[in-house]
């Protein structure tokens, strides 16, 4: 970010992965350590926040509740009771997506989620926990994901085709959709700063105009906090759904 | 700018950060990220499944389970006050039913006084009023019997008078019975 500064606005900086000390063998990257702050902010909620196990909540206690209530409504609505196994995989999905997004707002910050590889591993685990556990459930009748009901046998070969196209392309879009919506938000948002900064160090007239990108970041950060709830839960809901066809294979 | 990129230059495993990849895109550091997150998440997962959710889960089943208790115990004490307010109308109106039966039992026994006494001053009346009639009707028989006598003396004045015999009152008396019964 320091870059900036000199003037050239470098929106991707803040992707970059850098090593920050070597722990063991193990490397510290900036994304492995905002990893552990994940871990850390949501230990902190759920864990410490919830250990005075008190009647009337407080407030971290509260927060706790909250999450726990809001994905368990989700994962009954769109799962089933059924769906409840997959409770704690899904609300780990949940808090990880929303602390990672939460904490990449914060200016000069690293956002895990703005990286491809992350997300789509975390998609990963959800299409490879649904096709496990579809199996697992339903042995080859797991199959009959793929062939929709009531359909002339004409146009079953074609049907089976989209379905399986639409169910592998599922983990695609759930990654892409998270990764894009971080990295774009942050691109833009980067460069509306920028040139906040831009204007302010040109000297000229131009100073003038510097509170309308000011406004626009200001603007921006509300829509993205927006984004990075929306993103967590579309991930939660979506895994819920996936996880659906895993427990009710039929159409 | 380049003093930037240069400090990128060892990141991941292979540290080979070629200048102008998207980082996002860059492979060299999908080794490093995957096993951070594999330990990460599997972390959170652990932490949340044994440890979080059961807690959070214990807390709201405790608090629907104190919330039922309050409900509960806020119905049986409704109950027992609508019992108590039933028992005390059901006393009050025992109350009203028994001060109305002492009052209509007393009245009772007044008119019975009264009418026992009215009855035994009228047959009292009744009883003086015919001793009074007949004392009445003894005097007036004796007084029209005295009217016989005077009558019969006086016929025999009269007769003395006239004729200068002494009519018996034997005599006499039948004259004025006769006289008198015409």
């Amino acid at each position: 970010m320091a870059a900036e500064s000199e003037g050239a606005i470098d929106p991707i900086h803040q992707f970059v992965i850098e090593p920050m000390f070597h722990l063991g063998g193990l490397t510290v990257t900036n994304s492995a350590a905002y990893m552990v702050a994940i871990l850390v902010v949501a230990s902190f909620v759920m864990i410490f926040g919830t250990a005075p196990k008190a009647l009337v909540p407080g407030r971290l206690q509260s927060l706790g509740e909250v999450a726990y209530e809001f994905v368990a409504d989700t994962v009954r609505g769109s799962a089933g009771h059924e769906g409840m196994r997959f409770f704690p995989l899904v609300f780990s999905l949940f808090m990880f997506v929303l602390i990672a997004n939460l904490i990449g707002l914060i200016p000069f910050t690293f956002s895990v989620t703005s990286h491809i590889i992350v997300t789509f591993a975390l998609a990963a685990v959800v299409i490879l926990t649904v096709i496990l556990y579809g199996f697992y459930k339903n042995g080859l009748h797991f199959l009959g994901l793929f062939v929709p009901s009531g359909v002339s046998p004409v146009l079953l070969p074609l049907l089976v085709l989209i379905e399986v196209i639409s169910f592998i392309s599922r983990p695609i879009s759930l990654s892409v959709r998270l990764f894009a919506n971080m990295l774009a938000g942050h691109i833009t948002l980067n460069v509306f700063g920028g040139f906040v900064a831009m204007l302010l160090a040109s000297g000229t007239w131009a100073v003038i105009l510097s509170p309308l990108p000011f406004a626009m970041t200001v603007a921006l950060s509300a829509l993205e906090l927006l984004v990075a709830f929306l993103q967590a839960y579309v991930f939660a809901i979506l895994t819920c759904v996936y996880l659906n066809d895993a427990i009710h294979p039929g159409h | 700018m380049a003093s930037t990129e240069q400090t990128n230059t060892e990141v991941g495993h292979e540290g080979g950060h070629a200048s102008g990849v998207f980082p996002p895109f860059d492979p060299s550091t999908f080794g490093s990220q995957l096993l951070w997150l594999a330990i990460i998440f599997g972390a959170l997962y652990l932490l949340m499944s044994r440890v979080a959710l059961p807690r959070v889960e214990g807390i709201l089943a405790a608090r629907k389970a104190a919330h039922e208790g309050d409900l509960a115990e806020a119905a049986r004490l409704r109950a027992e006050t609508e019992a108590s307010i039933a028992s005390f109308e059901k006393a009050l109106a025992d109350a009203h039913a028994h001060a109305e039966e002492i009052g209509q039992s007393t009245r009772d026994k007044l008119n019975a006084e009264i009418m026992a006494k009215r009855k035994a001053f009228d047959a009292e009346l009744t009883a003086n009023l015919d001793a009074e009639e007949h004392t009445i009707a003894a005097n007036k028989a004796k007084a029209m019997q005295n009217v016989g006598e005077i009558a019969t003396e006086s016929t025999i004045a009269i007769i003395q008078h006239l004729t200068g015999q002494v009519p018996s009152a034997a005599d006499a008396s039948a004259a004025v019975r006769h006289v008198s019964n015409a």
